[in-house]
């Protein structure tokens, strides 16, 4: 039979962006091994909800690790102990009976806290809307097989595309530096020939809209690498880097 | 039941000509409105996900004045993310025979013989042009050593024509709509409205011409005025609590035009998928969906004896049933979707389901392990193998894994003509949320082709040619009383939701009508279950209104408060699913009623009284809905029976 445990949380509670916040102590008696991080939360809600208080707000949807939604500091690192997994993805099976949690949503000064767990991440879009492209009128392309691309450079283009967009690499960051999330996208256009025409305004562009959305500078401190639950390189930084150089040298 | 049915004959607006010729006729003879004029349009597009995402980018591409909305924060996250297998095309690059007329022919028969010829046909022409479109956007599909694009072979066809990305092919091919649309943003060009819920839609003078939205953020409620609405919301498999579906998807936006006069055909097709995570437990939020690409190497097996609790690995072979490939020889543990579902279901049903909760069978690699070898078996399927391990902390290399079926994909939706039109002028509906394309069942990779048609391809033309027809500048503003209307009820709605104070949460009453919806609109449905499933909605319909418990105010971000609206509607949608599944007295697809079977328990599909579109109409809250039906003409096809014994 599935092990029940009792499970303590400390959970940031913040009416708004205004209000003051704090950790609340709340205590889950029927939690289970087989649950995941954010079963766990709708449980506390629906306790809560049966007590006529306010349920915790965060945000999630595909509970599968890829929509990117679901973000929060679970014991101090973001999305939690488990390597390469959204907190969506999180196992109960990793706590034992008794544990004390403490869950708090991504600090950054980019990220304006909504509500509670919530934060608002639209910097990430203003990002891409500033060059994190290949302009492509629709019905004007070629046919797809015309540019024969080498699997090894389709596949590392793959590497940095399957950024999710959570937001944890700015969080994990001392610096809250949106580096990784920046160039994954500059790193994935950037090895692949039709990124190409664009490259010197795209990561002009995107590096400038990244500095004034308030994120912090990259200091290679490495811990956006390990939190993500995609594992994306942070070679992909050197890789912006060297596209910045060479964008300055040619202008 | 009495089912109210009209003579009115619903007009597809199918070009006249031959089937290989009418796309080609329709895009030589539409109206185009100019540049000058395309500028003084607003669209109004609701959802961001492949359809939502392809139209948003290209008509403002084109000119268009576009505003997006979105319940998630951001565009990118819309449920499109979430698919993992693929995406067809007819493209032919391994040079195995496959033709537009194929892939036309494929997605006819495996939708059941209960889709639109000239849709489909139009689909299967189109689709090339999608896998071009996404690689000049950077879509870095899987390539050969080469250097060419890769294909693999999906359930339901003879030749490779999925291309994919990965097991992220919708991430992927999302992201690239989600950055075409971020350009059209940064030109001014797209309005992104993200955290905002379509709450009900605007009519006026007979024509769409506005949408009243809610901000999730702060609450407030919204008017916007467009010319036209471009409705691009998914499916509704949510309705059955559980699903592969994200926990956002919905049929609001669907349900409240359905209220307006936008007829809602096919409700009952459903497709459920069966090889899925199954259910662990009561606080299960949703079910996770693994590629079906395991049943080729994985062998489907419960024990003989109901009562056998040993671990699987000291069952001895000879007290093991290995039921799909005893029940079907030739196809084995391969057949399609809906037959290997039904299987599974009944064996647990039975009461041979394996597990903690006993609604689970095994899928074993342990034969696999020993012809190939583990790093095969690995180099095939380690990611999902980890997938699986991650959930549910088994090693599949060591004990077989545990799958059931779990809702997919809805094939029905709002009706709507060649055009994409549905039957309020000015509202056109693509994606999952329209029942264009599929018939009666989906094939495997052909949701993500449907949506990307939808948007990039089929939009573009036709919605130019209706904005050619109607006027331009007219004085409507949303000071109009339509707009002030409508946002008094949809107010009206969400102060009545927040005042009943009741004594359930509205996830407990979710559930509630999933396992209704489950156990008597699911994978196998008789008369006696879908009567009684009217009945029980109705009843739980009654008490929702009576006794929910929706916490907090609107002036908020509030999640509860979105599902709490969101959950009124599946409880009346449902009910329209199980009345179309009671008067469709045949098997078909996704639809399968146990009356309607073959001695050997096979489906059997009825062509001379059902082989129509089951459009229904809203008359009121209390009257039954009347049915209009949409005869199907197969001119190229002919109907066959489906046989995988
Ligand atoms: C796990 C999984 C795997 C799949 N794999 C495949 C596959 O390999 N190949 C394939 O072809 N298909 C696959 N499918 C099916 C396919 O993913 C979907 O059918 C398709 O992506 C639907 O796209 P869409 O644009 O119609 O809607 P969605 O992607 O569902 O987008 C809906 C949009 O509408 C918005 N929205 C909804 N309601 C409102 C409202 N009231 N107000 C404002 N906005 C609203 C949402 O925010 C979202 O932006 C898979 C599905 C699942 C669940
Ligand atoms: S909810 Fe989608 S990644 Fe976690």
């Amino acid at each position: 039979m599935a092990k029940n445990m009792t499970i303590h949380l400390k959970v940031w509670r913040q009416a708004g962006p205004e209000a003051p916040g704090r950790l609340v102590d709340y205590t889950v008696k029927e939690a289970n091994e087989h649950m995941s991080f954010l079963e766990l939360l709708d449980v506390l809600n629906e306790q809560l909800i049966k007590e006529e208080a306010e349920p915790i707000e965060f945000d999630n949807d595909c509970r599968e690790g890829i929509c990117g939604s679901c973000g929060l500091m679970v014991g101090g690192t973001a999305h939690g102990p488990q390597p390469r997994t959204a907190v969506c993805q999180l196992h109960m099976r990793h706590y034992n009976d008794g544990d004390t949690i403490v869950v708090e949503p991504w600090r950054a000064a980019a990220f304006p806290l909504i509500k509670d767990l919530v934060v608002d991440r639209t910097a990430f879009d203003r990002i891409v809307a500033a060059g994190g492209y290949i302009s492509a009128t629709t019905g004007g392309a070629a046919d797809a097989n015309a540019l024969p691309i080498a699997k090894e450079k389709a596949d590392a283009a793959m590497d940095f595309a399957s950024c999710i967009g959570c937001g944890a690499c700015v969080a994990a960051c001392p610096n809250s530096s949106a580096s990784l999330f920046t160039a994954a996208k500059i790193a994935h256009l950037a090895l692949l020939p039709q990124g190409h025409p664009e490259r010197t305004r795209r990561v002009v562009n995107m590096v400038d809209q990244m500095e004034k959305e308030g994120f912090g500078d990259c200091s290679n401190h490495a811990e956006c690498e390990a939190v993500c639950p995609k594992g994306i390189s942070i070679a992909g930084i050197a890789t912006m880097r060297r596209e910045y150089m060479k964008a300055m040298l040619s202008s | 039941m009495q089912v109210v049915e009209t003579p009115v004959k619903l007009d597809s607006q199918v070009p006249a000509g031959r089937l290989q010729d009418k796309w080609d006729t329709y895009k030589d003879y539409v109206k185009l409105v100019s540049p000058a004029n395309k500028r003084k349009r607003t669209i109004l597009v609701v959802g961001t996900g492949l359809a939502g995402g392809s139209a948003a980018a290209t008509l403002a591409g084109l000119g268009y004045n576009v505003k997006s909305f979105c319940i998630q924060d951001s565009a990118r996250r819309a449920h499109s993310i979430a698919a993992q297998g693929g995406i067809n095309a007819a493209k032919n690059y391994p040079n195995d025979g496959d033709t537009i007329w194929r892939l036309f022919y494929d997605t006819i028969k495996g939708g059941d013989y209960r889709s639109r010829e000239a849709n489909v046909y139009r689909l299967a022409q189109v689709s090339n042009n999608i896998i071009d479109q996404a690689v000049a956007q950077g879509v870095p599909f899987a390539r050969e050593y080469g250097g060419l694009l890769d294909n693999r072979s999906f359930g339901g066809a003879q030749v490779s024509r999925t291309f994919y990305a990965r097991g992220q092919t919708g991430q992927q091919l999302l992201l690239g709509a989600y950055q075409a649309m971020s350009q059209q943003i940064e030109e001014g060009n797209i309005e992104m409205k993200a955290r905002r819920e379509m709450l009900d839609l605007v009519v006026i003078d007979g024509r769409a011409r506005g949408i009243i939205t809610r901000n999730l953020v702060t609450g407030v409620i919204e008017r916007h005025l467009g010319d036209a609405v471009l409705l691009c919301t998914g499916g509704y498999g949510n309705v059955y609590y559980l699903s592969t579906n994200a926990k956002n998807s919905n049929v609001t936006a669907a349900w409240r035009c359905f209220k307006r006069g936008a007829y809602f055909a096919n409700p009952c097709y459903t497709q459920i998928h069966p090889t899925c995570i199954p259910v662990s437990g009561e606080y299960q939020s949703k079910l996770t969906l693994m590629s079906e690409s395991l049943r080729n190497d994985g062998r489907v097996w419960v024990p003989n004896d109901s009562n056998d609790t040993r671990p699987p690995s000291q069952i001895p072979e000879n007290e093991r049933d290995y039921y799909l490939e005893r029940r079907y020889p030739s196809f084995g543990n391969l057949v399609p979707r809906d037959v290997a579902s039904r299987a599974a279901k009944k064996e647990c049903d039975d009461g041979r389901g394996v597990g903690e909760t006993k609604l689970a069978v095994y899928l074993d690699f342990a034969d696999a392990i020993k012809r190939l070898g583990k790093q095969a078996v690995e180099d095939r399927y380690g990611n999902l193998f980890e997938m699986y391990e991650r959930i549910t902390g088994e090693n599949p290399y060591k004990v077989p894994m545990r799958i059931f079926p779990a809702v997919h994909y809805t094939m029905g939706g709002l009706w709507v003509d060649y055009e994409l039109q549905s039957t309020i002028p000015g509202l056109f509906v693509l994606g999952e949320a329209n029942f264009s394309d599929h018939g009666a069942n989906r094939l495997g990779a052909s949701a993500l082709m449907q949506g990307l048609a939808d948007g990039y391809f089929v939009i573009p033309y036709t919605l130019g040619g209706f904005l050619a027809g109607v006027p331009m500048n007219d004085d409507v503003t949303t000071d109009h009383e339509a707009f002030a209307a409508t946002e008094q009820e949809a107010l009206e709605r969400i102060n009545r939701l927040l005042s009943i104070k009741g004594d359930k949460t509205v996830t407990e009453f979710h559930r509630e009508l999933g396992q209704i919806m489950w156990d008597h609109v699911g994978m196998a449905r008789n008369r006696k279950g879908l009567e009684e499933a009217c009945k029980s909605i109705a009843a739980l319909r009654e008490e929702y209104w009576q006794n929910v418990r929706v916490p907090g105010v609107n002036e908020t971000f509030n999640k509860n408060l979105e599902f709490a609206a969101r959950v009124a509607d599946f409880l009346e949608l449902g009910e329209l699913m199980a009345r179309d599944a009671l008067h469709r007295e045949e098997s078909s697809g996704g639809h399968f009623r146990e009356e309607y079977q073959t001695p050997e328990g096979e489906a059997l599909r009825n062509d001379e009284d059902f082989a129509y579109v089951a459009a229904w109409e809203y008359t009121g809250d209390h009257a039954n809905p009347t049915l209009h039906k949409e005869e199907l003409e197969f001119e190229y096809v002919k109907p066959t029976t489906r046989s995988y014994k």
